[in-house]
């Protein structure tokens, strides 16, 4: 076994697990790590906040797949990292954070820079570990990129002492990892699949509604495969945007408060609902109680803690997305063929109409569901879109339509304002070939705007572009629907300007007044090789609609 | 449709190691899951610990504690336990003021009449260990404080399940 520092097997390690690039930034507790990654080929990229740093890290795993690895030192960067590692949790990505610690003696005696990362982080990460002898380094890490990216997956943290960084011992790397406590089940229960099958032949109004858990288990061709069988409409979460071609005739996007019409309405009036790998939030649901009134539900997920906490299903199915719906479809189409189901896809098409008009709003300025229309043409299908959190977000996931898996990455379950662009970042790293675009919000866009510096330090060139109303938009719209048109503390009032502020970092600057112009400048940002922050000016007074008011069922829908 | 509220047994096969019984109880605080007690300790295993909990709820509720306990990568085995089939234990030291000889004699009785034992005595108290269900325990209590209980210590119960059942590793 070789004798090495407990820095060198961590970053053996991380090689081992085939680990391309870190995202982090350097500290006290941290630094003999970062002394042996000066010569080491992994990439490191110095982001200019550990927040970005775990959302880059999430980001590049919601693109490519594979684990996102961030970096910090003890105290004040591992607390920095705890927006972007709960965000990773709610919305199962798969990330690695390894945080510096002070020396193990310290431990306890509130040394400078000591926080309990662990304690902070028990319940936002699939598990976390602080290495307490050197020797376990390398098996920690294998089990952290184990866990974190299968079954559900979801974020892991390492916490390692200074003195085991420094400390050398000898080390193996072959150590064989078991789990007592975890064992993900893969393959459908048999009996469950049939009862499945039994109910999906009777259906007369069936719904597909898939979440991110498809794609977690590259799902999507068998999806797509099973609602062809069926003839059912597929609605998805935002999670699960992408997992169906939003251009498919069986596809009709995102279900919950700003779900399409036709989501909504056909969720509601399914006579048998098969939902898989999502987890019924009640962003996705409106009032749980009111839901799918008279459908039966299959529920197929990996995490078994899921069937039954928010709904109550009739036939649970606690499995691998991708096994479970081959199984169904593969004992389907023993007993099922059916050609047709007019009326039911006719009802869906109708209600699909409706969307497309939406879209065709008039009056003056640039209408945001036009523009993502319009963002969407100019990209080819495998480009990425993140998005930031509020209107920007839900105009995106209702009007810009993905085409395949991972190519749009929004923070779902948290809703973390600030996210959208370093997870650009992130994304841009993993999948250079491809243009990647943050759809933005004023607001949220200024709350990580730093790591502009990062993408032209680094090279990688994003797009932004800031659906700039002045305002906490989303806000704004619950208080001008709820609360009486009373603005409490929205108005942004003197936001930068936006043109000068990625110029001063290095970037490319322009504001656009028409679609015309921005048809323009967005061509020119897509074959740029520095980041382009596009400023978008629209009124403050747009609402994002449809909407379901909080408490209401997915079918009172607001148009307007 | 009201679901029923009772108590429920929960044994734990767990990694015995630090921080288990933290991300356990955190689990329960996080999800508002109520815990009437919680038992650790060493099981058959040196390197495994059970814990028993105990927990009032309804049937919906056990289920998702059980799979939430599941979901934590320590925790390794998971089972409800059926009272019937159950036997559950709990030990309480139970502090009495004695300050004369008659209200000795009578505290003396009682521990005999509850299979209790005086493990410590002084001269203005004496200190009771008892085991048994939490009814026998309570009922115990209950006839000591008229004496004046100045200190209570109970363990919470543990359980196992009778004859060949068992919650343990393979
Ligand atoms: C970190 C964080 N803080 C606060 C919120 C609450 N919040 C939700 S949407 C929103 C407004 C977002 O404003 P902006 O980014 O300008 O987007 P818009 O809605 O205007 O498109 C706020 C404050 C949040 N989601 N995240
Ligand atoms: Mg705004």
């Amino acid at each position: 076994m070789p004798r090495m520092s407990g820095a060198k097997a961590l970053i053996e390690s991380l090689k081992r697990e085939k680990a391309e690039v870190i995202f982090g930034i350097p500290g006290g507790a941290i630094l003999p790590v970062y002394d042996v990654l000066y010569d080491s080929d992994i990439k490191h990229i110095l982001m200019r906040h550990e927040q970005c740093a775990a959302h880059a890290a999430d980001g590049y795993a919601r693109a490519s797949g594979k684990v996102g690895v961030c970096m910090s030192t003890s105290g004040p960067g591992a607390t920095n990292l705890v927006t972007g590692i709960a965000n990773a949790y709610m919305d199962s990505s798969p990330i690695v954070a390894i945080t510096g610690q002070v020396p193990r003696p310290f431990i306890g005696k509130d040394a400078f820079q000591e926080t309990d990362i662990v304690g902070i982080t028990t319940p936002i990460t699939k598990c976390n570990f602080q290495v307490r002898s050197t020797a376990e380094i390398p098996k920690i890490v294998k089990t952290a990129f184990y866990i974190a990216s299968t079954g559900r997956p979801g974020p892991v943290l390492i916490d390692l002492p200074k003195d085991t960084q420094t400390e050398e011992d000898e080390m193996n790397f072959d150590e064989r990892i078991e789990f007592r406590g975890y064992r993900p089940t893969y393959d459908p229960h048999p009996l469950q699949v049939e009862k499945a099958v039994q109910l999906l032949i009777q259906a007369e109004r069936p719904i597909i509604v898939a979440g991110g858990g498809v794609k977690a288990s590259n799902a999507c061709s068998d999806l797509v495969a099973l609602a062809e069988t069926l003839l059912a409409p597929v609605a998805t979460t935002l999670m699960g945007k992408g997992v169906i071609p939003e251009d498919h005739p069986l596809s009709v996007g995102m279900l919950g408060m700003h779900g399409t019409v036709a989501a909504n309405h056909l969720v509601q009036d399914a006579d048998v609902l098969l939902a898989v790998g999502m987890r019924f939030s009640d962003r996705s649901t409106g009032n749980i109680k009111a839901f799918c009134p008279d459908g039966k539900i299959i529920h197929i997920d990996i995490d078994s803690s899921e069937i039954g906490k928010n709904i109550k299903s009739h036939v649970p199915i606690v499995a691998d997305a991708k096994r479970a719906l081959q199984s169904i479809r593969n004992r389907l189409i023993q007993k099922f063929n059916k050609k047709e189901r007019s009326t039911w896809l006719n009802r869906m098409q109708t209600l699909k109409n409706i969307h497309e008009e939406m879209i065709k709003s008039v009056g003056d300025g640039i209408k945001p569901p036009a523009l993502m229309v319009e963002v969407r043409k100019m990209l080819p299908n495998d480009a990425i879109v993140t998005t930031e959190v509020g209107q920007n977000q839900m105009w995106a996931a209702l009007y810009l339509k993905a085409y395949k898996p991972r190519t749009f990455i929004s923070s779902g379950g948290l809703g973390t304002m600030g996210f959208g662009f370093p997870a650009a970042l992130g994304a841009k790293v993993a999948c250079p070939e491809v243009p990647v675009v943050d759809i933005a919000g004023d607001g949220s866009f200024l709350m990580t705007e730093q790591d502009l510096a990062s993408s032209i330090a680094w090279k990688i060139p994003v797009i932004v572009v800031i659906l700039n109303n002045s305002v906490l938009g989303m806000v704004a719209q619950w208080q001008r629907l709820f609360y009486n048109r009373r603005y409490s503390a929205v108005d942004l009032k003197r936001i930068p300007d936006f043109v000068k502020l990625a110029e001063s970092y290095g970037a490319q600057g322009s504001r656009v007044q028409s679609i015309e112009e921005f048809r323009g400048a967005f061509k020119e940002a897509i074959n740029s090789d520095v980041s382009t922050v596009i400023d978008v000016p629209i009124s403050p007074e747009e609402n994002v609609m449809p909407m379901v008011p909080p408490g209401n069922t997915l079918k009172d829908l607001i148009l307007s | 449709m009201e679901m029923k509220e009772r108590i429920y047994m929960i044994s734990a096969i767990v990694e015995h190691k630090p921080g288990v019984l933290y991300s356990v109880s955190n689990m329960f605080r996080r999800r508002g899951f109520n815990i009437e007690s919680i038992s650790v300790g060493e099981s058959e295993q040196s390197d495994l610990a059970r814990m028993t909990i105990t927990m009032k709820g309804d049937e919906a509720t056990v289920e998702q504690v059980v799979k939430q306990l599941k979901k934590l990568i320590s925790v390794i085995k998971v089972s409800i336990l059926d009272s019937e089939n159950t036997v559950a234990r709990e030990l309480a030291l139970i502090k009495v003021n004695t300050p004369d000889a008659r209200v000795r004699s009578d505290v003396i009785n009682y521990t005999e009449i509850f299979k209790g034992h005086i493990v410590d005595v002084a001269h203005e108290s004496l200190i009771i260990e008892i085991t048994g269900d939490t009814d026998k325990i309570n009922a115990f209590i209950e006839l000591m404080k008229p004496f004046g209980v100045r200190e209570i210590a109970r363990t919470g119960i543990a359980a196992l399940q009778r004859g060949m059942r068992s919650v343990k590793m393979e």
